[in-house]
């Protein structure tokens, strides 16, 4: 069976694609899928780092498309997942060292191989860009909820369509339920309404984000992290599972629901 | 106008929530962004205009322009279309109506 290509974007750096990629292919791990995580961010890579990897790398992509070593050789195995693979971006070179023909067909060859093939995208609208999408078969857009992203999102929308890749869904990051509620934050349905696009999921503004990327531990591994249970769900989504969107976020703080509960009491 | 009525709320000391603003500066800065449309959308819009209007009325297609024009608050699609007859039909829809 062929395994589908994502596509992780957001035009707009620094909105969480890295954080997304790594999430999501762990959990999907965690659900016993064969993935593989491409870091198409060529001279800024990063992937390597929030897995907990870069002290395994010995090739890389580019090394990969000019053909220095075979593309199995260059695949880091995760120890902690079984199925979890990273394919990490070169740090020398510059984003014109791949094209997208080689890429598309960087993908393909491990689409025979994983059920998931999921391709962090660098910032920007250029070649990196370019590169990144041309093996995808779908696309995520990541966005945090202001307006100089939500602008970005629309813009790469608008160029992911062009390039034929419909459909493309959408993933709200660092929501702050405190601030939604105050009026402070734009809504899901504000954001989904002015995009039109559908909604992939919603992950909460965590500082335990900031700490397993300290330890280069992705987040879904801990079980009490409200950002991990919302990237858990989202997996679970990605394989097609219907798993009902949380209206603040997607996680299912206990504690919140416990106050309620204790207040509806008195 | 909505963003008037943003702007008015704020002047008046009714408390408008940043998030309004937000989404409201967004709606309008979508509006311009989307509206650099290629030539082909534009060609492919005024030959299905043609082929619409062509039912109801004589157009002079030659010199018939399609343009959008950007404003401060909002996106406009303008139509110079010259008519150079009424069709029978077009006048029996109006007098049935
Ligand atoms: N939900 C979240 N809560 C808290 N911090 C977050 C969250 N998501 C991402 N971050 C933090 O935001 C920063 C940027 O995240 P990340 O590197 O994933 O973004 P990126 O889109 O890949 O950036 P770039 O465009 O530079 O590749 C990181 O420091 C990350 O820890
Ligand atoms: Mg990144």
């Amino acid at each position: 069976m062929k395994g589908r290509a994502l596509v992780i974007t957001s035009g707009k750096g620094g909105v969480g694609k890295t954080t997304t990629t790594a999430n999501l292919g762990t959990a999907l791990a965690m659900m016993g899928k064969k993935i593989v995580l491409v870091d198409s961010d060529i001279g800024l890579r990063n992937l390597d780092v929030v897995m907990g990897l870069e002290n395994r790398i010995v090739f890389d992509i580019v090394d990969v498309v000019n053909g220095n070593c075979k593309l199995k050789q260059a695949l880091i195995k995760d120890k902690r997942f079984e199925g979890l693979f990273l394919l990490p971006a070169a740090q020398t070179k510059d984003k014109t060292a791949v094209t997208p023909h080689q890429m598309k067909n960087l993908v393909n060859e491990l689409r025979k191989d994983f059920d998931f093939v999921l391709v962090d995208c660098p910032a920007g609208i250029e070649q990196g860009f370019k590169n990144a999408i041309s093996g995808a078969d779908h696309a995520i857009v990541v966005a945090t909820p202001e307006v100089s992203s939500v602008r970005d999102a629309d813009r790469i929308i608008g160029l992911l369509e062009a390039a034929g890749l419909n459909g493309p869904q959408l993933l709200v990051n660092r929501l702050r339920g405190k601030m939604v509620k105050k009026g402070d934050m734009m809504n899901i349905e504000d954001i989904v309404d002015i995009l039109s696009i559908d909604l992939l999921g919603v992950v909460p503004e965590d500082e335990s984000i900031v700490v397993s990327t300290n330890r280069g531990e992705p987040v879904v591994i801990e079980t009490t992290s409200r950002a991990g249970a919302a990237y858990r769900r989202i997996a679970r989504r990605i394989t097609g599972e219907e798993v009902p969107i949380l209206s603040l976020d997607e996680s299912n703080n206990f504690v919140d629901r416990f106050k309620k509960i204790l207040k509806l009491a008195r | 106008m909505i963003l008037l009525d943003v702007l008015a709320k704020m002047f008046t000391k009714e408390s408008v929530s940043s998030k309004d603003i937000a989404r409201e500066r967004l709606r309008l800065v979508l509006v311009h962004d989307r509206s650099s449309v290629s030539p082909n959308f534009l060609n492919a819009l005024k030959e299905d205009l043609i082929k619409v209007i062509r039912e109801y009325m004589d157009i002079d297609e030659e010199s018939l322009s399609v343009h959008l024009e950007n404003e401060e608050n909002s996106v406009a699609l303008v139509a110079n279309i010259p008519v150079k007859g009424f069709k029978r039909v077009a006048n029996d829809v109006e007098v049935q109506a």
